[in-house]
């Protein structure tokens, strides 16, 4: 976009300018701050609706309207300037695609916001994690610090847990996302094995409400409080409950990348819920995205690059 | 029978009836509570179960290859202990499936193994290796009691009836009959040895292909498994001979077991020499993600597992039983049960302490959850379970010998004589 162009030419109408853009960010920031709070709460909190939401049929991903983005501005938050990169990645046949991620590990304090909000957007149950972050205390004192990675699907160009399926239940899609097909999969826990990064964890059935007492009059009781649990989770964009014996119960899980969000034009959780913007995403074949800019640094690197797996998820030292 | 033997056998029936009852316990928290009440999980995602699973179905490929060296080989002083031989594989085999099938996330799904293969997987290709194998094993079974099926068709009682329904209506005794029976074991045998290398080693290659696993990731995995499993399998055998093999008294199967037990020594002896190569080599790798996974087996919070179970009794105990009192099928037999029991503690050192080293050392504090641990020890449902697909295999033996005529007590030439048929006997 020629920004040029739109650049005012005399100072006030440049202040006026630069005041309407910041108001309209800060409108659209509310907006969807709210929007992701709300998401967050409104399981717990809906009640009787919720069986009528969750039964809801499932609509084809174009049907949905994309959320409205303000016109671009410069300087623009980094999170409007990757959901413009996610609409046009999204305009383009998906093997042209290659979802990437890039993590600042000199941005990321630690708080693990990405987890929480990554396990409320997926409804993950107790013992599956997608993306945990891992601590390092670094030095001696005085000179100590402390080190988070994040540790997503790598989302391998060359997976190592595909291959190893005795049921072809996993596989890398087109836009590079390893995708796993709960349906298919038997529960055999071999891809587990294979990762080296340990992205994979095993659903065993656990439920946060497991030991919760029935009928009381506490607050919250076991009836109020499953109501989180029925909620529907939208891996690979289909929809997942938790009746016991059936899927996603007894299979492998791992991160995504969102792909429910993506084809409705958001992006990943993570990256939202992020509080320094230290994740990234975007298609690295465009070459004008951020996220290209950002893998083409030097202090880049990507974890065990020995193995050849060649992860999709690069960090920034 | 002698005393011994009836009391051994009196021991086993009781054992397989008390571990059924226990284990059905197991198999009901299996099947209402699913995995959740295991304590394998995500990041050690095989247990005791997986183990349990490899330690069987290398037993069983143990017990068909000592078959082969009579049915193939025609070994003539192992002839009377052929059939049994099939049954021990044969139940071996269900108890192993029964353990790993109840292993799987989704037990109903377990047919897409063979329908939905992905052949470009080890574990794609073993589900094949392992229907073709019990399918072979079924027929060779049958085929090996033939003749004394027709022998024993009009015996009265339940065996007798049994015999009758199995004969399927052939009652051909004739010595051509016993020629063909000869010559199909033969073919049968012939198929059944690649087969049974082929499936017992993509077992160890299911572990060997893995490349996240320094521990498993080792050309030399599958030949360990293998050795591994006719280690297992003959020792079993020859416990299974003594008690239970040709003979009334104690003495009268005493050349059969002693065979076995110099066959155990040898396998035995060549075990230790690769255990040794891989924890020498593992030990003096330079890379600690190598050695880490065997400083756990040597020195770490289960050591008594590999120093007390595996090296005391079933390497040393053993070997002394079989040196100093190697002519005695009692001992022979003590020193199979032994090698055969304490296996478990083999197959458990491969597959935990290869998950137990964190592939990245963070995630131990990372997150907290079921099964987001490191640290690993079977839960009272996993022992549970694990006791009754031992159980049930050891019952399907108990009443398979007790019901099939598969053991040929009276030293009767009649009863031996699919071997009569071919030539290139083995003394």
């Amino acid at each position: 976009m020629n920004k040029q162009s739109k650049d005012p030419t005399t100072a006030p109408e440049r202040e006026a300018a630069s005041a309407d853009a910041t108001r309209v960010r800060r409108e659209f920031l509310a907006k969807f701050g709210s929007g992701v709070f709300a998401s967050l709460l409104a399981p717990a909190l809906a009640g009787g609706a919720l069986p009528a939401l969750a039964q809801s049929p499932r609509r084809a991903p174009g049907a949905l309207k994309m959320p409205d983005l303000p016109p671009e501005t410069e300087g623009e938050d980094v999170v409007l300037r990757m959901m413009r990169e996610l609409r046009r990645a999204l305009a383009k046949p998906a093997a042209e695609r290659r979802w990437s991620m890039v993590i600042d590990l000199r941005k990321c304090v630690g708080c693990h916001a990405c987890t929480i909000s990554c396990i409320a957007e997926n409804k993950l149950p107790p013992g599956v994690v997608y993306r945990p972050v891992m601590e390092e205390e670094l030095g001696k004192f005085p000179h100590v610090s402390r080190r988070f990675t994040p540790r997503p699907c790598m989302q391998c160009e060359k997976p190592s847990c595909t291959a190893v399926c005795p049921v072809s239940a996993t596989w890398k899609r087109a836009d590079g996302i390893v995708e796993i097909d709960y349906d298919q999969c038997i529960g055999c826990r071999y891809c587990l094995t294979a990762c080296p990064y340990s992205a994979r964890t095993f659903d065993a059935g656990h439920n946060y409400t497991d030991r919760t007492p029935e009928n009381t009059p506490a607050l919250v009781d076991r009836a109020r409080a499953a109501r989180y649990e029925q909620t529907k989770a939208h891996d690979y964009g289909k929809e997942w409950g938790r009746e016991p014996d059936a899927s996603p119960i007894g299979n492998a899980r791992k991160c995504h990348f969102c792909v429910h969000r993506l084809e409705k034009g958001m992006l990943p959780e993570c990256v939202t819920g992020c509080i320094g913007h230290a994740t990234f995403f975007g298609d690295a074949n465009d070459p004008d995205s951020l996220i290209a800019e950002l893998i083409g640094r030097p202090n880049g690197m990507r974890l065990k690059e020995e193995l050849g797996t060649q992860p999709k998820v690069h960090y920034l030292l | 029978m002698s005393t011994a033997r009836k009391g051994a056998d009196r021991l086993f029936w009781f054992l397989a009836l008390t571990g059924l009852i226990a284990g059905l316990v197991g198999l009901w928290t299996r099947l209402t509570v699913g995995h959740a009440s295991a304590n394998y999980g995500s990041y050690i995602p095989w247990g005791l179960w997986v183990s349990g699973y490899i330690y069987m179905i290398g037993l069983s490929a143990g017990a068909f290859v000592m078959s082969a060296l009579v049915f193939v080989f025609r070994v003539k002083a192992l002839e009377r202990i052929g059939t049994l031989a099939l049954l021990t594989a044969l139940t071996t085999l269900i108890g192993a499936l029964l353990m790993i099938w109840m292993d799987l996330g989704h037990m109903d799904r377990v047919w897409r193994m063979v329908l939905r293969t992905n052949f470009g997987s080890v574990m794609g290709w073993m589900a094949w290796l392992y229907g073709a194998y019990f399918v072979l094993l079924l027929v060779e079974f049958w085929q090996a009691m033939r003749l004394r099926l027709v022998l024993q068709a009009d015996a009265p009682g339940l065996a007798g009836t049994l015999c009758r329904i199995l004969t399927f209506g052939n009652r051909d005794a004739s010595a051509a009959s016993r020629r063909r029976d000869a010559a199909r074991l033969r073919i049968l045998g012939s198929i059944g040895i690649p087969l049974a290398i082929a499936f017992h080693g993509s077992v160890g290659a299911i572990f060997g292909v893995v490349g996240a696993r320094p521990y498993w990731n080792s050309g030399l995995t599958p030949i360990i498994f293998l050795v591994g499993a006719l280690l297992s399998g003959a020792a079993l055998l020859a416990m299974v001979t003594a008690i239970w093999g040709p003979g009334k008294e104690d003495g009268d199967n005493t050349a059969i077991v002693v065979l076995i037990g110099r066959i155990i020594l040898g396998l035995l002896a060549f075990d230790v020499i690769l255990e040794w190569a891989e924890i020498s080599i593992g030990l003096w790798s330079s890379l600690p993600a190598e050695s880490a996974s065997l400083k756990l087996i040597l020195f770490g919070h289960y050591w008594w597992v590999y120093w007390g179970v595996h090296v005391g009794l079933g390497i040393l105990l053993p070997a002394l039983l079989l040196l100093f009192a190697g002519k005695r099928a009692s001992a022979v037999g003590w020193a199979g049960g032994l090698i055969a029991a304490t296996f478990m503690s083999v197959r458990l050192n491969i597959v935990i302490p290869g998950l137990a080293v964190p592939e990245m050392e963070g995630l131990r504090d990372a997150f907290q959850g079921p099964g987001l641990s490191f640290e690993y020890f079977p839960s009272s449902a996993e022992w549970l379970l694990f006791i009754f697909a031992v159980s049930t295999a050891a019952l399907l033996f108990l009443l398979g010998k007790s019901l099939l005529p598969v053991v040929d007590h009276d030293a009767n030439p009649d009863l031996e004589p699919q071997l009569q048929g071919g030539p290139g006997h083995v003394q």
